[in-house]
């Protein structure tokens, strides 16, 4: 990990890209409400606090998984062989063996948001909802970070289709930015109970600022959002390991 | 002119070959124009009914027809000079009896044709079954679309080479590539259409030349510049093209003559 901040220029550019990505993707929200005052029931408070605990949420499962997208190249080069030979779990070899430490340039954008868009809601606080508010990134992050992992369970049949899954994983963390209101139904139920984005942030700020949700996704599965990382955790690592013995190596 | 139509052969060629790759991407692009279009209807739906001229489907079209552009001009990635840049081989394309931006265009070019009907029909396709489109049914504004698009992926070329030529300087060029990509996303109108934008945000995009890529090309084929107003917005991507891409052979030349590649 230190070995990243050696070449400072670099990785000063490299956080700097990264906290434009964060930027970029709040500049989005900011536009919009520069031309309406509310979006899918939720005002620019309301909006900039979901799209914080999202991008949170996505941020820190980019930072710490986010290199799993690399897997087809691993499967390509080989280099897949060596983690298999180690006698630990390759799983966890592929997510330590680069922890990216730029992206924490987005986890910061989306911390400063979450600081100034949070006492602008209005919230009734109850120790539920602090707790609740605590437990969203983390099961956001754990959501995301399974998402990640169900994408490279896939690329073991995929290999050069990789960007088939970016459609759930940087598709899902897109959608999750923004309230799940302004969705037809299918997709909103797509965005809810196949790939579990909704849970990650539009469904928590519903109970924090106690709004009904719409048709389909209401209110009270925002209590639910650790149930859903569980679950997603659970078809990752089948996923995932239905993956690897398919795997069969490229020869020496 | 025949050699640059061979170099764009071979550039859509070496693309040619990765069609999982492109049958993925059009998937994820149809994925993307789903949650934009829906975006863009609810702000408008927020708005009113309109909002800066686009009406519900207007919106809904400019989101489909942005994603159905977005792999040819190509916003997302191109390091290839650079590449060639750190690693010397760029030594060989200047010992080549053709002039280097030229052939990468070229390159870039048939790059954009292999793309524009693999990725480009599926979103539109997607678009008219699920939101319907709102297109012109004159054939005028698609031709002056056609060179509008053109005109916009040589503007996108213009402005990746002469992000890449920094690694005549730099080392590492990830971040810098990176903020390249922001800015473009942001002031193209890839996102979110440049006509929404509050007035000192639609200032600094009109002062570079992002919204000739996406924006410009889209509002001529829709049909939201027509006629003289569609000329006036080929004329300003065209003045942008002349003076990004002369600006890279500036570039170019003073990197060329500072490098010094290894060899034996």
């Amino acid at each position: 990990m230190r070995s990243q901040t050696a070449y400072r220029r670099s990785f000063v550019s490299d956080v700097l890209g990264s906290v434009g990505i964060g930027l970029v993707e709040f500049a989005e929200v900011y536009i919009l409400f520069a031309n309406v005052d509310v979006l899918g029931e939720l005002d620019f408070a309301a909006a900039a606090l979901l799209f914080a605990l999202a991008n949170l949420g996505f941020s820190v499962a980019d930072l710490l998984v986010g290199h799993a997208d690399h897997l087809p190249v691993y499967l390509r080069e080989g280099t897949l062989d060596a983690f298999l030979l180690r006698p630990l779990p390759v799983l966890a070899q592929l997510i330590t063996s680069d922890v990216s430490l730029r992206r924490l340039g987005r986890v910061a954008v989306a911390v400063a948001v979450l600081v100034v868009a949070l006492p602008l809601n209005d919230i009734d606080w109850t120790a539920g909802k602090v707790a609740l508010l605590v437990l969203t990134p983390l099961t956001a992050t754990a959501v995301f970070a399974a998402l990640f992992v169900c994408a490279a369970a896939v690329q073991f049949w995929l290999v050069e289709g990789a960007e088939f899954t970016s459609s759930f994983t940087y598709g899902g963390s897109y959608a999750a930015n923004y309230p799940a209101s302004i969705f037809s139904l299918p997709m909103r139920l797509l965005f809810t109970f196949v790939v579990p984005a909704a849970f990650t942030a539009y469904l928590p700020v519903l109970v924090l600022l106690d709004l009904p949700g719409p048709a389909g996704t209401p209110q009270w599965l925002g209590w639910c959002a650790p149930l859903a990382a569980v679950v997603i955790w659970a078809v990752a690592l089948t996923g995932w390991r239905a993956g690897l013995r398919h795997y069969t190596g490229t020869g020496s | 002119m025949r050699l640059f139509a061979t170099l764009v052969i071979l550039g859509f060629r070496r693309w040619s070959t990765y069609r999982l790759a492109t049958a993925a991407g059009a998937f994820t692009n149809t994925v993307f124009g789903l949650i934009k279009a829906s975006i863009t209807v609810g702000a408008i739906g927020a708005a009113g009914g309109t909002l800066a001229g686009y009406d519900a489907l207007a919106g809904a079209t400019y989101a489909w027809v942005v994603q159905a552009l977005v792999a040819p001009v190509n916003v997302f990635q191109w390091n290839e000079l650079a590449l060639r840049i750190r690693d010397g081989d760029i030594a060989v394309d200047l010992a080549r009896p053709l002039d280097p931006q030229f052939a990468y265009l070229a390159g870039f070019l048939g790059r954009a044709i292999h793309q524009f009907i693999p990725r480009g029909a599926p979103p539109l396709l997607a678009g008219a079954l699920v939101t319907g489109l709102a297109l012109p049914t004159t054939p005028l504004p698609y031709l002056l679309g056609l060179v509008s698009v053109v005109l916009g992926v040589s503007v996108s070329f213009a402005s990746w080479w002469l992000v890449n030529l920094a690694a005549f300087w730099l080392i590492e060029l990830r971040g810098l590539l990176t903020l390249h990509i922001v800015g473009m996303s942001v002031l193209s109108g890839l996102v979110i259409p440049v006509h929404w934008f509050p007035d000192r945000l639609a200032t600094l995009a009109a002062l570079t030349p992002f919204p000739s890529i996406l924006q410009a090309p889209v509002d001529v084929i829709t049909g939201r510049a027509e006629g003289t107003a569609a000329l006036g917005v080929l004329a300003v991507q065209a003045a942008w093209l002349a003076g990004v891409l002369l600006l890279g052979r500036l570039v170019f030349a003073r990197g060329a003559r500072k490098l010094v590649v290894q060899g034996g």
